[in-house]
């Protein structure tokens, strides 16, 4: 699809939107609806778009492949870590009250962290499942 | 809609358009949801369902080819197996309490707290991400994991080509 003027020119100026629009799912979650889950399959679709349109290799140099696939473990890592550092401070294991001095905080703070650990882990599990499919495919036609 | 498209799904050979039609049920799902004011689980419907899935099966059928083997036989015993649990299903639910009512046990377990003590206990005003975060975090966690094992296993069955594809030949 290299060629096609109208489907570059398109995709290239709707990923950042998309990207913009994947954080804000994830940030605003706590007042709209949306989260952690939502938001790491928006994420993961831009940068589908984006390798579907210009090829697999374009994407990974932007991404590469180590990349999404660390990333699918660093999120379940950092939601994990969100829970012992709660222990560590004294609360129990994803208490977040520890985490601040005002409980309230504390629970924002923590919902914040582990959401984006969620967003890490579906944004580098969607993509990756996508470069392995995507390679794949393409070394055997 | 979605009994018709549930239908076209089982009936249909061409396996490009039973992704596509998947892809519309989804969708439909997720409309479906919107009318039953559950937004959130809307929102993840339409992106996974309707979105990143379809495009997943798409690149697998790019792998298998889009037409369906014919099945050997057609014997009536699934045929059975589906009316029999269908049936005992829509039995099921006959002692269901009444649907939508508010004083049904499930509205009054533990939802009245989340309802009435979220606010000030976790100052968060959307109760879904609060029960999601927060009262329920651990379950949360264990589907992140199951998510990331998901993908452990796509890269076991498939990715060590295209993990080595830089170095390899």
């Amino acid at each position: 699809m290299r060629e096609e003027l109208v489907l570059r020119v398109a995709a290239k100026t709707m990923a950042p939107f998309i990207v913009v629009f994947g954080l804000y799912v994830h940030f605003h979650g706590d007042y709209s609806p949306g989260g952690g889950f939502q938001a790491g399959v928006i994420l993961a679709a831009a940068f589908v778009l984006l390798s579907l349109v210009f090829g697999l290799d374009a994407a990974q140099r932007v991404l590469p492949f180590w990349f999404v696939r660390s990333c699918a473990a660093l999120g379940v890592l950092a939601y994990a870590g969100v829970g012992f550092a709660t222990m560590a401070l004294g609360g129990n294991f994803l208490g977040y009250d520890a985490l601040a001095s005002d409980p309230e905080k504390g629970q924002h703070l923590g919902i914040l962290l582990v959401e984006a650990g969620v967003v890490i882990t579906v944004f580098g599990v969607m993509t990756t499942a996508f470069y392995v499919f995507a390679g794949r495919s393409r070394t055997e036609p | 809609m979605l009994a018709t498209t549930g239908f076209a799904l089982a009936k249909l050979r061409n396996l490009f358009t039973v992704v596509m039609l998947a892809g519309i049920y989804s969708l439909l799902s997720a409309g479906l949801f919107t009318v039953m004011d559950a937004v959130d689980v809307a929102f993840t419907e339409a992106a996974v369902g309707a979105g990143i899935s379809t495009v997943l099966f798409l690149a697998a059928l790019a792998l298998v080819g889009h037409r369906e083997k014919k099945s050997a036989s057609a014997s009536a015993l699934p045929l059975v197996v589906v009316v029999v649990t269908g049936a005992a299903l829509a039995w099921g639910t006959v002692d269901l309490p009444p649907f939508g009512n508010p004083d049904n046990p499930v509205h009054h377990h533990v939802a009245d707290h989340y309802l009435e003590e979220s606010g000030h206990e976790i100052g968060v005003p959307n109760v879904v991400t609060a029960v999601l975060a927060s009262y329920r975090g651990y379950d949360t966690m264990g589907e992140a994991t199951v998510v990331f094992t998901a993908v452990v296993g796509v890269l076991l069955l498939l990715g060590r080509r295209s993990g080595t594809r830089r170095s390899g030949p």
